[in-house]
């Protein structure tokens, strides 16, 4: 399990562009439908869970490692998730620091960006229909995403307004 | 004028050493971390050059760009890349572990403490409610980032394969980013307008 972790977790952060919103897909892939270690709704918790805390968002790679195999697997998960792209971006600093607006750099980040762009749509996309049981939940998903959009209000309020919402949605409709 | 943007190591800017140090560079982190509910990346330009004025807007935008670009947070690539530029590789050791260590053991608790109440209706009530909305809320951050840009076809058609090959398809991620970073850099090269 520990070994499957780390494969797993070294692989997702290494495609990580866009940072963790971008890989939410291949991680349910993985977790869900290959290891069948988690279900989906254990997933969307653990990833609601994650958004109430503070840092980066890339902390739900640890908190599988932690839900699959305790400690052992948070200590695995976390190095995994840091230390192959910390690697990554020491020895590409070292080359590259001083040519941070060349035209190769440039075209490569102009090509990633509809790809990152892309990617945490498809992760919206695959948490919604993970998360979303029936029409009030979906619009709750909707709600959200419009007020991201139209708003420049604090996400964690956002956050809590969704589950204040579920509360009263269940009081209400039990 | 790109030996102006990386700070520490120009002679131009030994004339002003800045002397940060592993400490300063694990607080500063820590503090970013510990800010950043939904998201460090606001912080970061906040705390590096508002706040402790360690590089100024054009050193920062060329290093923010180079994160990225590299795979991984952003923000930690970030940290990597300012503390190894102070401070070397253990520097950038200093700044990751900053950046991560308190909000992975707040995380930690939070994922237990739910454990423990996650038999009482409301509470589970409450975390799908939340689960929706955090679908909610990565849905409108792919489309405000889409919004910002120029929306070109080019743009428009990657995005696109790429969400419906992830998203919908379900394809392993490492084949379609195989087949799709080639293309989409490429063509992002002739594209006139990036």
């Amino acid at each position: 399990m520990l070994l499957q972790i780390a494969i797993v977790m070294t692989s997702l952060s290494l495609l990580a562009f866009g940072g963790a919103n971008a890989i939410v897909p291949e991680l349910h892939r993985q977790v869900v439908d290959v290891m069948g270690a988690m279900t989906d709704a254990d997933f969307t918790n653990l990833f609601a869970l994650a958004q109430t805390a503070p840092g980066p968002n890339v902390m739900i790679l640890s908190l599988v490692g932690w839900r699959l195999a305790g400690a052992a697997g948070l200590a695995v998960a976390t190095a995994a998730t840091l230390i192959p792209p910390s690697v990554l971006a020491l020895a590409a600093g070292r080359f590259l620091s001083r040519r941070g607006d060349s035209r190769a750099l440039k075209a490569v980040r102009a090509g990633l960006v509809p790809l990152a762009i892309g990617l945490i749509l498809a992760s919206g996309f695959v948490l919604a229909r993970a998360a979303d049981r029936d029409a009030l939940t979906i619009a709750i998903t909707v709600l959200a995403a419009a007020a991201l959009f139209f708003t420049r209000i604090n996400p964690i309020w956002l956050m809590a307004a969704a589950a204040f919402a579920g509360i009263a949605l269940r009081v209400i409709s039990p | 004028m790109a030996s102006e943007l990386s700070a520490g190591r120009d002679p131009q800017s030994e004339r002003a050493p800045l002397h940060v140090t592993h400490a300063a560079l694990f607080l500063a982190f820590l503090k970013m971390g510990l800010l950043g509910f939904g998201g460090v990346a606001p912080w970061v330009r906040q705390v590096i050059v508002e706040e402790r004025r360690w590089m100024d807007h054009r050193e920062f935008a060329s290093l923010l760009g180079l994160s990225q670009v590299l795979p991984g947070a952003n923000t930690m690539n970030t940290a990597v890349l300012l503390g190894d530029r102070f401070c070397g590789i253990s520097g950038a050791a200093a700044a990751v572990l900053g950046l991560m260590a308190a909000p992975l053991a707040i995380a930690v608790a939070i994922v237990e403490l739910y454990g423990a109440v996650s038999q009482n209706p409301y509470v589970a009530a409450a975390i799908a409610g939340a689960g929706a909305g955090a679908a909610g809320l990565v849905i409108g951050t792919g489309l405000k980032i889409a919004r910002n840009l120029q929306l070109s076809p080019r743009i428009i058609l990657v995005t696109l394969a790429t969400f419906v090959a992830v998203g919908i398809l379900r394809l392993p991620l490492v084949w379609v980013l195989v087949c799709l970073v080639p293309l989409s850099i490429a063509a992002a090269w002739f594209d006139p307008k990036s």
